[in-house]
């Protein structure tokens, strides 16, 4: 099935997404990855806010190449999001509700997004260059001298991604492959 | 002796930067192809045409095909010949990589110092460098930028010889079990075999910046070349590890001599994006 979806995204919304479901998100997404999300922590710990308001909004797990002139952004599919694990669970409890990356979460990032009701999308890595076309305005909001590893927010429009962690605990990393799995 | 000067090494890099990141070699594209019609999973099939798609428009806007251009790992072969003049051979090749990272608005994904810091470099300098004396007067360049997603999915496995060629079948499935989607399947797998600890892990390498319409010139290494692909590509992980029968585009082995109580094997996973660019100078 696909979605047409825009941020942010409400509960009713994120519960008719069905993992292998496929989605075309609009709106604004924020990117944030390893070291972006140290600082976050870090803040939540010190009780200071985080560079935006995050509740129903979604974490693109990036770091694009430099924009040419004239582009608004360079290369830009997702990184491996089991890095941010460490991190995500105290996210989706403050009300982020879901995430792009690419590649199995743990356990306790699976059950925050049962719990929390919250969804895990993919994007195709390796597909930078065909993902940025999709992407219409980058802006840099929070932690600069990190550069490609900056806080920022994306305007996408149509940006493509499946389903791979639904609210009910599915797992598409697990179930898609079972079909074509020889070993049992 | 041949001359052969920094300037021309320097440039040699750069363009080799720029070509690798957004152009991806023929032969990859040509598996892509074909594993886009041969693909049992419609989601992977999808997925095959989006990197297919991808690659042309990456080709036509010097666009990096990925966004991760990774860390520059130059194979060097310096013939015995050559005489470089005007500056140190690393210097040069260092010189190439900011030139061709910075200039062709290439990623900068290298930190000085791993633990404490972490600071950027700026020109994703140092590059990771591999030589090699050879005969001749020539320098042979081979540079493939290799993504971390795929790269912190390597395996060594300090095997025995007890544990042979089931050993090693069982090493590269359990590296590719636990790699999952993380390292952008399909993949290509380079295996090295034999040598010390860091032998094979260098024998790995040189395996996955192969093509991947490559064998390996001993038969009875490229029978097992065949049926490890099929093998990984029966765990059904496919394209992007969402299901499939296309896990990897192809598995190369390089092996080396190793010590009688020695077989160690490492496993080195190339993502979608098996890049790697040369030239002859």
């Amino acid at each position: 099935m696909l979605h047409r979806l825009t941020t942010p995204l409400s509960k009713d919304t994120i519960r008719t997404l069905r993992i292998g479901d496929t989605a075309l998100i609009t709106g604004t997404i924020y990117a944030a990855r390893d070291a972006a999300h140290k600082r976050m922590d870090e803040a939540l710990d010190r009780g200071d806010p985080l560079p935006a308001d995050l509740r129903g909004q979604l974490i693109y797990y990036v770091g694009p190449t430099p924009a040419r002139p004239g582009q608004a952004i360079g290369s830009a599919g997702p990184t491996t999001s089991g890095r941010m694990d460490a991190y995500t669970p105290r996210l989706l409890k403050l009300g982020l509700a879901g995430m792009i990356g690419k590649g199995n979460r743990s356990q306790a990032v699976m059950g925050a997004i049962r719990e929390n009701v919250c969804v895990y999308f993919a994007a195709t890595g390796g597909a930078g260059a065909l993902l940025s076309r999709c992407i219409r305005k980058y802006t840099v909001l929070a932690y600069p001298e990190l550069g490609t590893e900056a806080f920022a927010a994306m305007e996408v429009e149509d940006f493509p991604v499946t389903v791979v962690a639904d609210c009910r605990g599915g797992d598409q990393y697990k179930e898609g492959s079972r079909p074509y799995c020889k070993f049992s | 002796m041949r001359d052969i000067s920094f300037d021309t090494i320097r440039d040699a890099v750069a363009e080799l930067s720029v070509q690798a990141c957004c152009r991806l070699p023929e032969p990859l594209l040509e598996a892509m192809r074909r594993s886009s019609r041969q693909e049992a999973s419609p989601t992977g099939q999808d997925i095959l045409k989006q990197l297919l798609l991808n690659a042309d428009i990456a080709a036509k806007e010097d666009c990096p095909v990925c966004q991760d251009t990774g860390l520059a790992v130059v194979f060097a072969d310096i013939g015995q010949e050559v005489h470089i003049t005007g500056g140190l051979f690393e210097d040069a090749v260092n010189a190439g990589i900011a030139r061709g990272y910075t200039g062709g608005f290439l990623r900068k994904s290298s930190v000085a110092e791993p633990l404490f810091e972490r600071k950027n470099t700026g020109d994703n300098t140092p590059a990771i460098l591999h030589i090699r004396l050879v005969p001749g007067d020539r320098i042979h360049l081979r540079l493939a930028p290799k993504g971390a997603g795929s790269e912190n999915k390597g395996r060594l496995f300090m095997l025995v010889p007890a544990d042979g060629i089931e050993g090693v079948k069982n090493a590269v499935l359990e590296a590719v079990r636990q790699a999952g989607a993380s390292p952008c399947p399909p993949m290509v797998i380079g295996v090295g075999i034999g040598g010390n600890m860091e032998t094979a892990c260098l024998c790995a390498k040189r395996a996955c910046a192969r093509d991947v319409d490559s064998r390996n010139p001993d038969p009875r290494y490229a029978e097992l070349e065949d049926e490890l692909l099929e093998l990984v590509n029966g765990l059904g992980t496919g394209p992007q590890g969402l299901g499939g029968t296309t896990t990897a585009f192809k598995v190369n082995i390089e092996f080396c001599a190793t010590h009688i109580a020695s077989l160690p094997v490492a496993v080195n996973i190339n993502c979608n994006a098996a890049r790697h660019a040369e030239i002859v100078l």
